[in-house]
């Protein structure tokens, strides 16, 4: 088993190498939706990784699911590939069918309530969601809607019925559009009630525990190429990595890769990424809080080379800067820890982080 | 960047059975006013603590029976540390030597040496300290200059330590001395001795620390003796083994734990419905605690393994006491107070016993300017 999940993380990994260059970033940058590549993932299957076997999927297992994220995010994979794969991991959840082609979620903004009603003329959606990953380009939105009774569904939409008439882009340049959902019309085959594992947060801990993963391999692109840089830049008459400030600077941004490594490690016990609210929390806080430093830390170590679009870095470090703050930045998921812990006294910090997994479900 | 192992670890049941155990033995301790958890820690010396830890099985635990231990396993003992840690415990005297001077002569000391002194250990009746830094030695701690002159049936001490903890109430220390002149490389012809406190030749000075406490000690050999099987190891394998032993002492929770009780007494004091300002700065707190957490079990789980994680746990203990020294910082702007240890406020006593003792926590143990130039090799940087 371990065997194969080294097979399927090697060719992934081997698939973005040959698919992600740096012509198809700065296209995708430009707004160009990467066909080809995202015609490769999806023939190797990765859309359906964490969809049960039985369901048409890979049946991968978190860690492995956990894994591929990160490798893609490693490659700066500009495709909304972990969002295909979290929606339909809940759709079949919901008793769905796979979704063919790419699915966003939505929405991705704890104050974005998207509503449902059902009439005499037909079930439709009200509502805007800000700042959906691809929400044009996907053809696809997995939306959690909420009808008047509070009563919460997942629904498939198609993304050319809904409105959004401005670009808007992250800072990595990645597609992040408003969508109005508004008067949308669904198929009765288009609602299913949501699944279980869909709490009081609704999406958010599935959507952060995406970001988790691929902060983690963006931080490591980023560490690669510091090192890599620091040994081979030769300044005073010597590679910068013979500097104790450079080699202080790196140690400290390897704690921080450490540390994010193994708060986003602790998603993968639970069967979905995104199940255990809590510990979502912890690592959408700690990855977090890491990706700033690394991301300072690697650019220093640069210089001015890793201010200009032709060293590779800003691919990475872009996507940092914008993956920390959706789906919640750290104060959000923090405030969450907080009100848990002070909930239940002091006496009950340590049983709270120790006795897992009695403790789930952020409030 | 592949340079760094840390998977996840599962506890085994008998761990979690171990953990049952210690609690209810740490709350019988706190319930009958054995010790204050809000000024303790576990650098406090309270030998009676340590009988009473011993006698319950908590020290030696995973040495062999015929030496007093228990023969249980590494994550059992790290379940038990880490509860001693979470709850304040005294563990002060007998901490060092459960942690590295006892695991140290296990594994390379001398029969007698086992005989004589491991069971004493792991009754809570015999206590250790470090003698590794020098007033011309502290993190370069190759140019020890102390020596050992052979003569017959043993060795003869000359030379000063300093910083040394507990030296005035331990009954040993572990000595690192040169036993050869120095030569070209650094780190040869040292060897590590277990001295006796209370050898002919040995004077203890005190040296108060900040907080007024008596901890620290300088202690002058002349002419000490000590016999020859009371050598760890053999001759010259001095820098090998006290880097081994430094593995031990930088590996464990002890490196993030040291002032969990200031949080615990935060919490407390600040209520059910914190602002937001204090909802957050908790939850960032916690989230750094519990990733530490994850982070040293994984290096427990790799010690079970019989792996040797030196870099692994220079990194930990590098993160773990920049969190440690953060803690008090960040505590005290969520709730103001003016820190008193004659207070009777458990709050301001917590936040007093860790401001008077924060400045230690990124020294002993090796520095992080030390810790960060390991990490920096593993990494390939020199």
């Amino acid at each position: 088993m371990e065997d194969m999940s080294a097979i399927v993380l090697e060719q992934a990994d081997r698939l973005f190498a040959q698919h992600i260059d740096k012509k198809v970033l700065s296209a995708a940058d430009a707004g160009h939706w990467p066909d080809a590549p995202w015609r490769a993932v999806e023939d190797a299957g990765l859309p359906l990784a964490l969809v049960p076997e039985m369901k048409g999927g890979a049946g991968l297992a978190p860690d492995v699911g956990a894994n591929l994220i990160r490798r893609s995010a490693f490659h700066s994979v500009p495709l909304p590939l972990a969002e295909t794969m979290i929606a339909n991991a809940l759709w079949t959840d919901a008793g769905g069918d796979v979704i063919a082609g790419a699915v966003t979620l939505a929405p991705v903004n704890p104050q974005d309530r998207i509503t449902i009603v059902s009439g005499a003329a037909g079930t439709t959606l009200q509502g805007i969601a800000r700042h959906v990953a691809w929400g044009q380009q996907a053809p696809t939105a997995l939306v959690l809607a909420h009808d008047a009774n509070g009563k919460a569904f997942l629904c498939r939409v198609s993304t050319a019925k809904a409105r959004s008439n401005k670009m808007r882009r992250n800072v990595a340049y990645e597609p992040r559009e408003d969508v109005d959902f508004g008067g949308v019309q669904l198929a009765a085959s288009d609602v299913l009630p949501a699944p279980a594992s869909l709490g009081a947060d609704g999406l958010m801990p599935f959507g952060a525990a995406i970001r988790v993963q691929q902060m983690i391999g963006g931080m490591e692109r980023c560490m690669d190429y510091a090192l890599s840089y620091a040994n081979e830049r030769v300044q005073f008459g010597r590679p910068i990595a013979k500097f104790q400030a450079i080699q202080h600077m790196l140690a400290i941004a390897a704690g921080h890769f450490a540390a994010a490594s193994a708060a986003g490690d602790a998603l993968t016990e639970s069967p979905r990424l995104g199940d255990d609210a809590l510990a979502v929390a912890i690592a959408k806080s700690r990855c977090g809080e890491s990706a700033g430093q690394v991301a300072a830390l690697c650019h220093q170590v640069h210089g001015a080379m890793g201010f200009t679009q032709e060293h590779p870095l800003h691919y990475a470090t872009r996507r940092l800067w914008s993956w920390r703050d959706e789906w919640g930045a750290e104060p959000w998921w923090q405030d969450k820890i907080g009100r848990i812990i002070c909930a239940q006294g002091g006496e009950g910090l340590w049983p709270l982080l120790v006795d897992r997994p009695a403790a789930v479900g952020a409030a | 960047m592949r340079a760094f192992r840390f998977e996840s670890l599962t506890l085994p049941p008998e761990a979690d059975e171990m953990r049952r155990k210690v609690r209810a033995f740490l709350k019988e301790e706190r319930d009958n006013g054995r010790y204050a958890a809000h000024r303790t820690s576990w650098s406090t010396f309270d030998p009676e603590f340590s009988k009473r830890a011993a006698k319950a099985g908590f020290i030696g635990m995973t040495w062999p029976k015929r030496y007093g231990g228990g023969e249980y396993s590494n994550l059992q003992r790290f379940v038990v540390t880490e509860e001693m840690l979470a709850a304040g415990a005294p563990g002060g005297a007998h901490w060092i030597a459960d942690r590295q001077s006892g695991p140290q002569i296990l594994k390379h000391g001398s029969e007698r040496a086992r005989e004589l002194i491991l069971p004493r250990i792991a009754a809570g009746e015999c206590y250790f300290g470090i003698g590794m830094s020098e007033p011309d030695s502290g993190s370069d701690l190759a140019a020890a200059r102390t020596k050992a002159d052979k003569v017959e049936g043993g060795w003869l001490i000359n030379g000063t330590k300093i910083w040394t903890s507990n030296a005035h109430r331990v009954h040993y220390l572990i000595v690192l001395a040169r036993t050869e002149p120095p030569s070209d490389n650094r780190h040869a012809g040292l060897s590590q001795f277990i001295v006796d406190t209370g050898s002919e030749g040995i004077e203890i000075r005190p040296i108060m620390n900040l907080s007024g406490g008596h901890e620290f000690n300088e202690v002058f050999f002349k002419n000490c003796f000590v016999p020859d099987d009371m050598m760890i190891g053999k001759p010259g394998e001095g820098w090998t083994r006290v880097t081994g032993e430094l593995a031990f002492e930088r590996a464990g929770p002890d490196r993030f734990m040291s002032d969990v009780r200031l949080l615990v007494e935060l919490v407390d004091k600040i209520g059910r419905e914190p602002n937001e300002r204090q909802a957050v700065e908790i939850g960032r707190l916690a989230a750094h605690f519990a990733t530490l957490r994850r982070m040293s079990s994984s290096i427990a789980g790799l010690l079970e393994r019989g792996e040797s994680p030196v870099t692994e746990a220079a990194l930990v203990k590098d993160v773990g006491t920049a969190f440690e020294r953060e803690v008090p910082e960040a505590v005290r702007k969520l709730l103001p107070v003016e820190a008193s240890l004659d207070d009777d406020d458990e709050y301001s006593q917590a936040m007093a016993h860790v401001l008077l003792h924060a400045p230690s926590f990124t020294i002993r143990g090796g520095t992080p300017e030390i810790l960060r130039g390991m990490i920096a090799r593993g990494l390939g940087l020199r």
